[in-house]
């Protein structure tokens, strides 16, 4: 009674924590579609439409750390330095190795405190 | 390792690197620099001339002029009038804001007789310091005299102000590399703080931009640059003049036109 108990416990837990991973896993490849063609429209300078589909990416996924990254800089592009600062520091704390990313991020803050400089 | 296995993984490194350089993507990042002043509506700009004081080895007028007359030709589209410099104490003095203030002064001090003689073509002061520049400042605020000049040049955008150029000292512990050869005969590099005088000079312009059509102050720009040395070294004033009025010209050049900051930035996916 308690193994067929323990086994069905297990066998719970198994197939919750697969059917998040596979939500999960879902959630990015989603995300990730999202990713993708936000940087096709980018590269054909539609910045808008690229901010539209990295927003949809991190809403799917807010884990995405690249999809924050690029977000970051196509908020950067627009001028939106305030969105902008928020989506790089949101990918950097998801992945504060990326070096990517901080690069990113350092050349944006370079900008901006001149931005504010000039502002003074 | 069999022949195989190295194939394998040798197409596992290829696949993942491969990966890696498809990742990301390079992206050109253009922000621009909104100008402070809207300077569509003139198509002539005048540099002026500038109160000046501190450092006599240079004449911080002529040069402070043409300077920006130079920056201005190769960065802006407006026309850059080719007048000549005022000497903008001298101006100060003739329009009585200044000569009033020297008759109260007058009043107080009992040897005075020869103030205004030497107050002629801005030698006046042999010592001046930044804040004996304010007594002249009362020329920037006088409307009538910038709208009748902005009507002899056409209504142009006016450049004037203040600029303070002078030695400088400041003596104290400073951050310096030291190389060391260990016994191997192995070169190192070590930071030593030692105490150092040094020398330099001091700039501190104050650009004015007043619209030569209401005779009305638009903007006022203020900066200040120094500039040490080794007391030992011998630097010239006008190199050191030229040293600091490059750090500057950016802040004013972007004051009147569109600049941008161009990058690379990383797209991830």
């Amino acid at each position: 009674m308690f193994w067929a108990f323990s086994r069905f416990t297990i066998l719970a837990v198994v197939l919750t924590a697969s059917s998040i991973l596979v939500v999960h896993a879902d959630n990015r490849s989603d995300a990730k579609a999202q990713v993708e063609f936000g940087i096709l429209v980018a590269k054909q300078e539609l910045w808008q439409e690229a901010i539209s589909r990295w927003e949809q990416a991190v809403k799917i996924d807010p884990s995405y750390a690249a999809a924050w990254n690029n977000l970051g800089i196509a908020c950067e592009r627009q001028g939106l330095f305030d969105r902008a600062s928020d989506a790089y520091e949101k990918a950097l704390n998801l992945e504060p190795n990326n070096i990517f990313i901080q690069q990113n991020y350092d050349l944006f803050r370079e900008v901006n405190d001149r931005l504010r400089q000039n502002d003074r | 390792m069999t022949a195989c296995a190295k194939t394998i993984a040798s197409l596992i490194l290829i696949s993942s690197f491969s990966a890696c350089t498809t990742g990301y993507f390079e992206v050109p990042i253009e922000t621009p620099l909104e100008p402070k002043i809207d300077v569509s509506r003139f198509q002539r700009i005048l540099i002026a001339g500038f109160v000046t004081g501190g450092s006599k080895e240079i004449d911080t007028n002529l040069e402070t002029a043409r300077m920006l007359k130079s920056q201005l030709r190769n960065s802006s589209d407006l026309q850059v009038i080719d007048a000549e410099v005022f000497q903008m104490k001298l101006v100060a003095e003739r329009q009585g804001s200044i000569s009033r203030l020297k008759e109260e002064e007058e009043q107080v001090s009992t040897s005075s007789e020869n103030t205004e003689d030497e107050l002629t073509e801005g030698e006046a002061l042999p010592e001046e310091t930044e804040e004996d520049l304010e007594v002249y400042e009362h020329i920037f605020a006088n409307v009538n005299y910038w709208k009748q000049l902005g009507e002899e040049y056409q209504s142009p955008l006016i450049v004037t102000g203040t600029v303070y150029f002078a030695p400088h000292q400041r003596s104290g512990m400073v951050n310096r590399q030291r190389e060391i050869y260990d016994s191997f005969g192995r070169r190192q590099v070590i930071p030593l703080r030692t105490y150092q005088d040094r020398k330099g000079y001091v700039l501190s312009p104050k650009f004015i931009f007043i619209d030569g059509n209401t005779g009305a102050t638009l903007y006022t720009q203020r900066n200040r640059e120094e500039i040490l040395y080794d007391a030992a070294q011998n630097r010239p004033a006008l190199s050191s003049y030229f040293e600091l009025m490059d750090r500057l010209l950016p802040s004013f050049v972007g004051t009147l036109s569109n600049e941008s900051i161009q990058g690379i930035r990383i797209l991830l996916k």
